[in-house]
């Protein structure tokens, strides 16, 4: 199989405790670095991205992590085309606070975008380098010579490979980035769909996740929670516990409970023999959730207008509409429950954790447990899909505290199923206000507000600690506050500002700063929500202006990207003006430019509408995308249908049960996604713009595909649902 | 206690209590990665092995009710230099992003072609209904069991 070869982590080797220093060329005085690409400008060595190595392959080191989305195939390919080296040759290093550049976390469509510039310049500049060594070698002038799989050939017939040349090239200096990348009709591995390198492990059983992990001497640890969230542990019966087989460590620290075990199993059950005999004082109440939006919206709030036209309004004859969308908590629902092991060896603690982000974990845990941050390495391994901030940085400071017992042995913690539904940080419940008026087909008029808790309670906070145990220790530590985050990236306000070319609007974010319950990063953040609630009322608009949605949207958009992926999607579908739905069948589009800077997403779904159960089938979706410049068709096909496959799971079914009392999603029962056989039927037409920067995708399709969804049921029914998710009970309410 | 189990063709020994799941001796003692835990709860599908050539739930299956049933897990199907057909397949429809769910998908695929070796779309959506995924890769899953129906009778 032509792929590169995926270091393996060593997983051993090199543990003492080795610091790399990538940074930095200090600049003295007032004088500004100049400006690199992509994550070259806060990692700026050459060395911190590519190594030459003798044997002839380049080793990649990247900030950025394997969350499942293909990332390091895709970061493979263009350090491979940008050095001339065979894919096969390209040994891929991420995430670990050891070897690798420190990019923050793995998230918000960002990779390709400033981890993938960054190879690109960097592997331009390495492979210069590489000619000029070359060319100083033989004579000649370095334009005069040519590489091909990494041997540089002169004129003359003269050879001389990267791997001999790898003794003498110091890549220990600061990138230029003023070597230019091919262009793309030099492009031979980028732009094509190569096969993923991580999927031959998964498919045979290969040492793939941190799950896979086993280290010699290891233990394994589970952690007992509280009832709800904020109880406090009052008593508990330890010593019966203890004397149960295999248990190693029983570790209490304030709330915080867990236990180590020779085996897994006895792991478990020393956890619930803990758990059953722990009595608590019971938490706050959480919100009633029958009330919850109102009580949302009576929380303090921080309000900032994030966007704001003037224009004088259009006075008479316009049609005024107002609406009002809710979205619940949904949980990120990994398949496989977070996991961690952790080893505390002569005051060095190494964690191997599947975070978005090794370099804020380690930060944030070393101020967890009053540790320096050189004490600790953080290496990254894969877990299951995350889809944002879920158990994974929560586990890894649950395993840390139970090795801090286990006298130097390793300890594995993985999350049960009712752990990660129950104490995960889930995607925030959200208000989407809106009020527009439309006149002679034009939208002249657009207010939108949005409440929303936040969606960034990452470790990496630089005053308070996020991570879960932390709050329970006896020296409790207290989270962050809630952040407005602002452009370009957004947070709750994520998508809320349309890119649609309106002469007149304005939009609020309420930023909740209470944490009723426990909410971070969920993929897309307000972005799903924004766009449901944005191309909801476009739709409503349109009716109201009596137009065809795909035409109402075409009078609006004045980038001609947008323009052309909405025409494109709306061939696809074979979409005619004017279509109606029949009362159980109908038709909807969505749109968005993701984060209104990334990539563009039109999508058109087809729904079935059972009217007696109350059930909605989404049967087809069709895309189309433009994501500039694409690296691998495959692998952002991959990632856009995939997102429109979670996308309906969120719309039809997803909600996290709660009553005062605490969390009652706990298992897949209590908190259903999409199976199988109701999985809709996706195609996807590329735009593909081989001269523009490539774009971030990993979330482009979220949001416009919750739009097409509410916007096929308004076009099958004549009812409108403003509430998600779309299940039975709301269904059959809205056809009443 | 020492519980023999036939893992894969090969006689196992394994130092557990009868109530160990069957799931965490694989793993654990035998070093076999392919089968996850997911929920624990016989939901989502990700520990399937075959005992007997049924698709069952290593999660909730004691390890000394296996007796001298045949266990087979994804280990046992093909290997990366030896690949099965329906392994082929997945990496051939590039079916899967994070692949945690991959091994229950295979073996409950492996199940269903055993019993039906041309099935239907529609048959292998409903085979596959126990088996959860969530990055969305379920299209291309349902393809890679389609092209291993079709491609190889040896199934």
């Amino acid at each position: 199989m032509n792929a590169p070869h995926l270091t393996r982590r060593d997983f051993t080797a090199g543990l003492g405790g080795i610091v790399l220093a990538f940074s930095l060329t200090p600049y003295a005085g007032t004088q500004e670095p100049p400006r690199l690409p992509g994550s070259l400008q806060t990692n700026r060595l050459l060395s911190a991205w590519l190594a030459i190595n003798a044997d002839g392959t380049a080793t990649v080191f990247t900030g950025k992590v394997e969350l499942g989305q293909g990332i390091l195939t895709a970061l493979a390919q263009i350090a491979a085309e940008e050095l001339d080296l065979p894919l096969t040759r390209v040994r891929m290093i991420a995430g670990d606070t050891g070897r690798t550049p420190n990019e923050g976390q793995t998230a918000g469509s960002q990779s390709v975008e400033n981890s993938g510039t960054a190879l690109r310049f960097a592997g331009a500049e390495v492979r210069a380098i590489l000619i000029d060594l070359a060319a100083k070698k033989f004579g000649v002038a370095a334009d005069s010579l040519k590489v091909t799989d990494g041997v540089i050939t002169a004129a003359d017939g003269r050879k001389v490979s990267y791997g001999e040349l790898a003794g003498e090239v110091s890549l220990k200096r600061e990138a230029t980035g003023k070597v230019r990348p091919k262009a793309s009709d030099q492009h031979r591995v980028v732009g094509k769909s190569l096969p993923r390198v991580d999927l031959p492990a998964k498919v045979t059983g290969g040492a793939a996740f941190v799950q896979d992990l086993r280290l010699p001497g290891m233990v394994h640890g589970r952690v007992v929670r509280p009832p709800q969230y904020g109880a406090q542990l009052e008593a508990f019966d330890e010593a019966k516990v203890r004397a149960m087989p295999g248990v190693v460590a029983v570790v209490r620290d304030g709330s915080f409970l867990g236990v180590a075990a020779e085996r897994e199993e006895q792991a478990i059950k020393a956890a619930e023999a803990l758990s059953a005999s722990a009595k608590w004082k019971a938490g706050p109440p959480l919100p009633d959730p029958a009330r919850l939006y109102e009580e949302l919206k009576a929380l303090p709030t921080q309000d900032t207008v994030i966007s704001s036209k003037e224009a004088p309004l259009v006075a008479s004859g316009a049609k005024v509409l107002e609406a009002t969308y809710h979205r619940p908590y949904q949980a990120h629902a990994s398949i496989g429950p977070s996991c961690a092991v952790a080893q505390l060896r002569d005051g060095q603690l190494t964690v191997w954790t599947h975070t978005q982000g090794v370099f804020p974990q380690r930060g944030t845990i070393a101020r967890a447990l009053s540790m320096k941050p050189p004490s600790i390495r953080c290496i990254h391994l894969e877990g299951a899909g995350c889809y944002g901030h879920n158990g994974a940085d929560d586990v890894a400071l649950d395993a840390a505290l139970i090795a801090r017992a286990a006298n130097g042995r390793p300890v594995r913690v993985q999350w049960m199923r009712a752990d990660e539904f129950m104490w995960e940080p889930y995607g925030p419940a959200m208000t989407m206000q809106a009020k527009g008026a439309v006149a002679d087909g034009r939208i002249v008029d657009w207010n939108y507000d949005v409440w929303s808790q936040s969606h960034n309670m990452r470790p990496g906070d630089p005053d308070g600690v996020n991570l879960l145990s932390s709050w329970y220790m006896a020296d409790a530590k207290t989270p962050g506050p809630a952040r407005q985050a602002g452009p370009p990236n957004f947070a709750g306000d994520r998508n809320a500002i349309p890119t649609y070319d309106l002469p007149r609007q304005r939009i609020t974010h309420h930023l909740i700063k209470d944490n009723p319950l426990r909410t971070s990063a969920l993929r897309t953040l307000g972005g799903y929500a924004n766009v449901f609630a944005v191309e909801s009322f476009m739709d409503e608009l349109a009716a109201a202006a009596g137009v065809d949605p795909v035409a109402f949207r075409l009078a609006h958009v004045k980038d001609p990207r947008e323009k052309a992926v909405i025409e494109a999607v709306a061939k696809a579908a074979d979409w005619k003006p004017g279509e109606k739905g029949d009362g159980t069948r109908g038709r909807g589009i969505g749109y968005a430019r993701y984060k209104t800077v990334a990539t563009y997403n039109a999508v058109i779904a087809e729904v079935e509408v059972d009217r007696s159960s109350g059930r909605i089938r989404v049967s087809r979706i069709w895309n189309a995308v433009d994501a500039g410049l694409i690296i691998s068709p495959d692998g952002l096909i991959n990632q856009i249908e995939g997102g429109n496959i979670q996308s309906a799971s969120w719309t039809l079914h997803e909600q996290v049960r709660f009553d005062r009392n605490g969390i009652r999603s706990r298992d897949w029962a209590s908190y259903p996604i999409m199976t199988m056989p109701d999985v809709p039927k996706v195609e996807t037409v590329l735009l593909n713009r081989p001269n523009d920067r490539p774009l971030g995708a990993g979330e482009a399709s979220q949001g416009p595909t919750v739009a097409a969804i509410a916007n096929a049921f308004a076009a099958a029914t004549g009812r409108r649902m403003r509430d998600l998710p779309f299940d039975p009970a709301r269904v059959k309410a809205a056809l009443a | 206690m020492a519980i023999n189990v036939k893992v894969n063709g090969a006689a196992r020994s394994v130092n557990a209590e009868p109530d160990a799941p069957l799931l965490y001796v694989l793993r654990n003692d035998l070093e076999l990665n392919a089968a996850k835990f997911g929920c624990g709860l016989s939901q989502c599908g990700a520990c399937t092995v075959l005992i007997d050539g049924v698709p069952t739930r290593s999660c909730v299956t004691p390890v000394g009710k296996v007796g001298q049933s045949e266990v087979t897990t994804l280990e046992g199907l093909g290997t990366t230099a030896n690949l099965h057909p329906l392994q082929q397949a997945f990496i051939d429809e590039q079916a899967g992003q994070c692949g945690y769910c991959l091994n229950g998908m295979i073996m409950a695929a492996k199940a269903l072609l055993d019993r039906n070796p041309r099935p239907t779309e529609a048959q292998v959506r409903d085979g596959l209904a126990g088996n959860l995924c969530r990055c969305g890769s379920h299209n291309r899953i349902v393809r890679a069991v389609l092209r291993a129906a079709q491609t190889n009778g040896r199934i």
